[in-house]
């Protein structure tokens, strides 16, 4: 039943209170129409008898109390889904912003969505090749899994977020094909960046299979709550309703993040760590956990999300409680930024959790495994000697210690680095990792059977 | 607004303004949908109410229904194998009645009320019972046999019984007149509260290992069958796959897995893996002997708090029939959160960052429900509880960490750098303890060889010189030590790359049994004894390390299959062959 009300009891920040309310339910959407004609949207977050608190997504600025009327529409917040999404571009709240229409379906969802029941999940296992080495050979994306890029603030997240997209594709036996599609939202993110995907996806000639939901860094803040909700929903639309694979980008979650940050301290709520609500965790995972596949539908939900770590800092509970909740993560390095070396992946924390049952014989190569191991324990042992030879200086290294820092100088040139637009097959990718293990002692390589050795060292 | 009817709603909690007819830790249904909540807070005429479902859409005049009793479990067979939600719901048939994605308001028994068991007696009429003897029993799995009991608080004679046969959960297969002359049916289940431990006979004293084949806990940091340990790590430090770990190898007769607040995929692969693998002492399927309860991090807060209890819910009932049950909990931090949660939504006080002032108490209250115990029936039975903590930002020094290592006698610090070097299973050997190794180094000794501890003692003094003496090579390098220093520290690598390190993903060294355990520590210590007799010669080290017997130690654990001990010996006369041929050649 929609009913009206006139007249506010309270604003406050991001919120407004209405008093005399009868039969509203909880997160149900209200449309505010100010007197000046303006319309608004908001939510109901919290009923006390006949009190209601209503959160307004483009904000409070010119409300007054007298005179505005509220709307209960007498349903969660929702977005229309339709295949004709492909290919626009909506606001944060799910509005057209492209000038091309609103979009007419019978299918309507709550963003909210349902938790996939653990039991109908379908374990993701099939490989994706990026054609980046340092993903795919030592942090392999798998289909339907959720690996966010920890950055910081002036790195190069966005270009290794688009080569990702523009690069990637399934190696198994089924095809990529034309079922692939991506859903972009940005939340709090410079136009400018909003553009360069645009062109970015243009370019590659994907544009038409994109669905974008944009939250700028000058649109509404409380929208940005909304923004990841409106592309999940859509993102699980095409995937498990049309079949599709879909990829999807988020950034920034840090500024989503914040939002949320900014509604809680409006509501009065108690902080948890660094001013952030207690139920950061459970609302990040509320979003993270909405990818994956589901047991007898051809579809997949695959996530990059994309967060600035402040002050590149891996504690801050942004990226401290997304690594808990994602499988994995890509950490790029202040350091290899600043001299030049793009992708500036950082291997050593960087993690795929679900790399072990999507690659080997069969799915990469027999010898995947193996050789990501021992770059990893080499990569540790370059780090000790470099923090030795800044003590004690390089020409008093141990031989096999010089090795190391000659393996780890060729590591970062000619294994992480790559161009933006060079694609390297994953037979590539593990080559080039033989020949840098083979710079080091053979004797030193003891996550490698003999057999493999044999069969690849110094070749 | 009058009466039983929702009047606030705020996230999970729900008030009602009518205090009558309601009493603490009641389960409730709320609304129109018959959400299931639980009674929280009875205080100013105002009722409140955790809801473990999705509150979306519920409204203020709603009707609320009291159950009558507290949320409980129904405890009876079919319990393993299944995989359960964070309040004894069924996965599988919430499946079948709402599709893949989870819907609020299902309402599915706990446990297959038509499948039939194959049920024999073992009492007469005219026996008498007392509380949680057993009258009855029946195949669960083709693993464990369940006993059926008599329900705690109920005691009497056996009037009737049913004769052996095939019975429903909810059929009665015996009466029991009791001594205030009520006559009780007996059926195939019982109920009981999750939030109060099920009582026992008497406690016993600590006496033996969980063995689990994994060489960084039996033989390093063992925990007791009844004893309750932590791991702490950071993302990525590998916590989940520890527990996957003990899940799948330790010597439990019954597994329960909570997966609370973790990842959809991970309970996926639990679901996927535990199908397919054979248990090696008993040839039966793993699936057979575990039971699953999923509430991932983007089910209903509510019911996270809950699963938990539901989970030593059920490891106690299956310790009362006299088994070793093992509770992996994954993770205490997503429980500890929910807590802070709902705390915040009731406008409590808080206390160290915000989690509520009682989380001490309540997680004291959790780790006190393990223990050895002498069951109500006579039989041997515990509860083991392993319990992984997520650290916001891998500071062991917040508060679930903290209190956790209060209340848990074992610690098992999983290290970042450990993880990022690749190094499974981090558990840093530093950093780590076990308190039950003095009540269990009788039990090594005795059931595994009497040098076992001492040998267990030698390794660890190693480890804590090589650490004392990467002090130093960290500032003027390795070269500079003298020969017995260098000697060191190449043992100590053995000890770390050739011992401490399982793969958990290797045929062979996924799991190693004790005995393999105890040569390959014995075998490294004869290693290093014979290595002294080079050094004290005077011979380079480097002339013994050229020969690659450190090589062969290190590929022992993969070359060596099963607990075979000829191979063993056949390494240590390698050794001395080795060893008297570098010292001949000078």
């Amino acid at each position: 039943m929609i009913t009206e009300h006139i007249g506010l009891q309270e604003i406050s920040g991001s919120l407004i209170v209405l008093d005399g309310v009868q039969g509203a339910a909880y997160e149900e959407v209200v449309r505010l129409h100010l007197q000046n004609g303006e319309q608004r949207t908001g939510r109901v977050i919290a009923l006390d008898g006949q009190r209601a608190v209503i959160q307004v997504f483009e904000g409070t600025a010119g409300i007054a109390l007298e005179g505005t009327r509220v709307i209960f529409e007498a349903h969660p917040v929702e977005i229309t889904l339709a295949p004709e999404m492909m290919g626009r571009v909506f606001s944060g709240a799910g509005v057209p912003r492209d000038g091309l229409g609103e979009i007419y379906s019978a299918a309507r969802r709550d963003v909210n969505g349902s938790p996939i029941n653990p039991v109908s999940r379908e374990y993701p296992r099939n490989f994706i090749q990026t054609g980046i080495s340092t993903i795919d050979g030592m942090s392999t994306l798998i289909r339907g899994q959720k690996l966010p890029i920890f950055s910081g603030a002036g790195m190069k997240h966005n270009e290794l977020a688009a080569q990702i997209v523009r690069q990637a594709k399934i190696r198994a036996a089924d095809g990529d094909g034309q079922d692939f599609a991506v859903v972009f939202a940005a939340m709090g993110v410079k136009n400018d960046v909003a553009d360069y995907f645009r062109r970015s996806f243009e370019a590659s000639g994907v544009l038409q299979r994109v669905v974008m939901f944009l939250n700028l860094s000058n649109d509404p803040i409380i929208e940005r709550i909304l923004t990841p909700r409106m592309a999940l929903t859509a993102a699980e639309y095409l995937a498990f309703d049309l079949g599709m694979h879909i990829l999807v980008v988020m950034t920034d979650m840090t500024a989503y993040a914040e939002a949320c940050r900014e509604f809680s301290s409006s509501n009065g709520e108690i902080p948890g760590r660094r001013g952030f609500p207690g139920y950061l965790y459970s609302d990040l995972a509320s979003l993270y956990e909405r990818a994956g596949m589901i047991k007898g539908k051809p579809g997949s939900v695959t996530q990059i999300p994309i967060l600035t770590m402040p002050n590149d800092d891996i504690t801050h509970p942004v990226p401290d409680l997304t690594g808990y909740i994602t499988e994995g993560q890509i950490v790029l390095d202040r350091a290899l930024d600043a001299v030049g070396v793009y992708p500036p992946v950082s291997v050593l924390p960087s993690l795929s959790r679900l790399m072990k049952d999507g690659i080997g014989e069969g799915m990469t190569r027999a010898d995947h495994a193996p050789v990501s191991h021992q770059l990893f324990a080499a990569c540790a042992k370059v780090q000790d000697a470099r923090a030795l030879a800044s003590v004690i200086g390089e020409d008093e290294l141990s031989p096999t210690d010089k090795l190391y820092l000659q393996f780890g100088q060729a590591f970062e040139e000619r294994f992480v680095r790559q161009s933006e637009n060079e694609n390297r097959s994953i037979e590539q990718t593990l080559d080039l990792g033989w020949q840098l293990l083979s710079i080091l002692p053979r004797s030193e390589l003891d996550r490698i059977s003999p057999a493999l050795l044999d069969e690849h060292y110094g070749k | 607004m009058n009466g039983k009817v929702i009047n606030g709603i705020n996230g999970p909690v729900v008030t009602v303004r009518e205090t009558e007819g309601f009493f603490m830790q009641e389960m409730v249904y709320v609304g129109n949908q018959r959400l299931v909540g639980e009674v929280i807070g009875i205080r100013d005429g105002v009722t409140t109410i955790q809801v473990y479902e999705v509150t979306t859409g519920l409204k203020v005049g709603e009707p609320v229904f009291p159950a009558g009793n507290p949320l409980a479990l129904t405890l009876g067979p079919g319990i393993l194998g299944n995989i359960f939600d964070g309040i004894e719901r069924p996965l599988p048939e919430i499946e079948a009645q709402c599709g893949p994605f989870v819907a609020k308001g299902a309402t599915v028994p706990s446990l297959n009320e038509q499948k039939k068991w194959d049920v024999t007696l073992t009492v007469q009429p005219g026996d008498r019972l007392e509380q949680g003897q057993i009258y009855a029993t029946c195949p669960e799995t083709p693993a464990i046999v369940h006993k059926l009991m008599v329900p705690p608080g109920v005691s009497g004679t056996v009037q009737t019984v049913v004769p052996n046969g095939a019975y429903a959960l909810k059929d009665t297969v015996a009466t029991l007149r009791t001594d205030a002359g009520q006559t009780v049916p007996l059926t195939l289940c019982q109920y009981w509260p999750i939030r109060q431990p099920r009582p026992g006979k008497a406690r016993l004293p600590i006496e033996e290992p969980l063995i689990t084949g994994q060489r960084n806990i039996d033989t390093m940091f063992p925990v007791a069958k009844g004893g309750a340990a932590a791991i702490p790590g950071g993302f990525g430090t590998g916590k989940t796959m520890t527990q996957h770990q003990l899940a799948k190898w330790s010597d439990a007769d019954v597994i329960i897995y909570v997966g609370c607040g973790e990842r959809g995929n991970e309970m996926t692969q639990v679901l996927d893996e535990f199908g397919g693998l054979i248990d090696p002492r008993t040839g039966n399927q793993l699936r057979d002997r575990t039971v699953l309860i999923a509430n991932t991090s983007n089910m209903p807060v509510a019911a996270r708090e809950a699963s938990i209890y539901t989970g030593i819910t059920l490891a106690e009932y299956y310790r009362d029939m006299g088994y070793d049950v093992a509770m992996m909990a994954d993770s205490t931090s997503r429980w500890a959160e929910a807590l802070r949660e709902i705390s915040g939504r009731l406008e409590e006080m808080p206390a160290e960052e915000g989690f509520p002032a009682y989380l001490p108490s309540r997680l004291s209250a959790f780790y006190e429900r393990t223990g050895h115990y002498e069951t109500l029936s006579g039989k041997r039975g515990s509860v083991t509880v392993i319990g992984a903590v997520s650290p916001q930002g891998s500071d062991f020094s917040e508060p679930v960490t903290q209190n956790t290592k209060r209340f848990t006698r074992c610690f098992w610090a999983l290290d970042k750098a450990l993880a990022y070097a690749r190094h499974y299973p981090a558990i840093n050997w530093m950093e780590s303890y076990s308190e039950y190794d003095t009540a269990l180094s009788h039990w090594y000794n005795t059931n595994v060889d009497s040098s076992f501890m001492r040998c267990r003692g030698e390794l660890m003094s190693i480890l804590r010189e090589e650490s004392s003496l990467m002090e130093i090579v960290k500032l003027i390098g390795a070269d500079v030590l003298p020969d017995h220093q260098k000697l060191t520290l190449e043992i100590a690598r053995v000890i770390r790359v050739g011992f401490l390190q399982q793969d958990a993903y290797s045929k062979q060294d996924t799991y190693a049994p004790l005995q393999k355990q105890f040569r390959m520590m014995k075998t490294i210590l004869y290693l290093y004894q014979a290595a002294q007799s080079v050094t004290q010669a005077e011979i380079p080290l480097s002339r013994l390390l050229e020969t690659g017997i450190f090589e062969k130690l290190i590929a022992m654990k993969n070359d060596i299959v099963g607990d075979k001990t000829a191979p063993f010996d056949a390494l240590e006369q390698e050794i001395d062959r080795t060893v008297n041929a570098v010292l001949k050649k000078v």
